[in-house]
């Protein structure tokens, strides 16, 4: 790494927020305490739901939770490090095998279940 | 045309910084001098105002006799790259020669212009290179998908006309972005972060200077 390049990484490092929150993996169940704006108010909103990715970057990190919401199924995307996300809890530890739980869409009910990390 | 001088930058490459309410802002990173004065143009000599900037680095055994000559007139060790900005005569008025400036010149909120070599997309066609259409994949299409289709008339005119778009190399040359904005600046560093993308591959040479666009 040059010199300069590594300036750059200091200075997005900079901007982390490490050990903020729990470690989790996907498959994990997570709660995000999502801040949002609505006008001049502020609210925290919860999105619980399964961790169905993680991209890891740097400051670029991303992490999907994926809900299914009055039938529908909702995956959002969160950046990692974003000044928005209050607090993150996580409800349950996932045994998975895969990095990405794309399978899920296409799973309903007892299927799309994921066992529980331990408990074998 | 721009009447302040301007600073040589490489280009670093893009990353994200968080807003306080949260929203990300996608940046250019770009390593911004310091920049020292290699020589002036004078109206007398050279018949126009110019700053002849250097930057970064070269080492001496590296340069040849010309430039090193070039270099020691101005009393400056020798430089990489070498750049004139022209502008007013007020403004070259503010510098001297071997004097250095640096990315102070800029604060967060400034709108600049960045000139730089976009990447070369080599032999490109048209539907790449400005946008066409193409022609049909069905209705008996044979080999003729991403052709230009006409390129003039018939006997009258009987010829091509000048301008004509066709398929030839794409990009590799100077682009200026206009206005762009500054969102940070780290002046113990000497890099700059500007909103949005700009022209050329990482390491690729920029030039920046304060827009005259309002």
């Amino acid at each position: 790494m040059s010199g300069t390049v590594k300036k750059l990484f200091e200075i997005e490092n900079e901007q982390l927020r490490v050990n903020v929150f729990p470690d989790f993996q996907t498959g994990d169940t997570v709660g995000v305490y999502y801040k949002i704006r609505e006008g001049e108010k502020e609210r925290i909103q919860l999105f619980e739901g399964i961790c169905v990715q993680r991209h890891n970057g740097g400051l670029r990190s991303t992490f999907t939770v994926r809900k299914v919401s009055n039938g529908i199924g909702v995956e959002r995307v969160f950046p990692l490090h974003s000044p928005r996300i209050d607090k993150l809890e996580v409800k349950m530890k996932g045994k998975v095998r895969q990095a990405r739980l794309q399978y899920l869409r296409e799973r309903s009910g007892k299927s799309a279940r994921i066992r529980e990390r331990g408990t074998i | 045309m721009n009447s302040t001088c301007g600073l040589i930058g490489k280009k670093l490459g893009m990353t994200q910084v968080f807003n306080p309410d949260g929203s990300r802002v996608p940046v250019t990173a770009i390593e911004v001098g310091p920049c020292t004065v290699v020589q002036k143009r004078t109206v007398e000599k050279d018949g126009y105002v110019a700053l002849q900037l250097g930057f970064a680095e070269k080492k001496e055994h590296r340069a040849n006799r010309a430039e090193l000559g070039h270099f020691k007139k101005a009393e400056v060790t020798p430089k990489q790259h070498l750049l004139e900005f022209r502008c007013s005569q007020e403004d070259a008025d503010k510098y001297q020669v071997g004097q250095e400036i640096r990315v102070d010149m800029f604060t967060n909120g400034d709108r600049i212009d960045i000139r730089g070599t976009s990447k070369g997309k080599g032999f490109a066609g048209l539907i790449k290179t400005y946008g066409f259409g193409g022609a049909k994949a069905s209705h008996g299409a044979h080999e003729f998908y991403r052709h230009a289709g006409s390129i003039g008339m018939h006997q009258d005119p009987g010829r091509v006309f000048k301008g004509t778009r066709m398929t030839g190399r794409h990009s590799h040359r100077t682009v200026t972005v206009q206005s762009m904005e500054v969102v940070r600046v780290f002046s113990q560093d000497n890099i700059l972060f500007i909103r949005g993308t700009i022209p050329g591959s990482r390491n690729s040479i920029v030039q920046l200077r304060h827009t005259d666009r309002g």
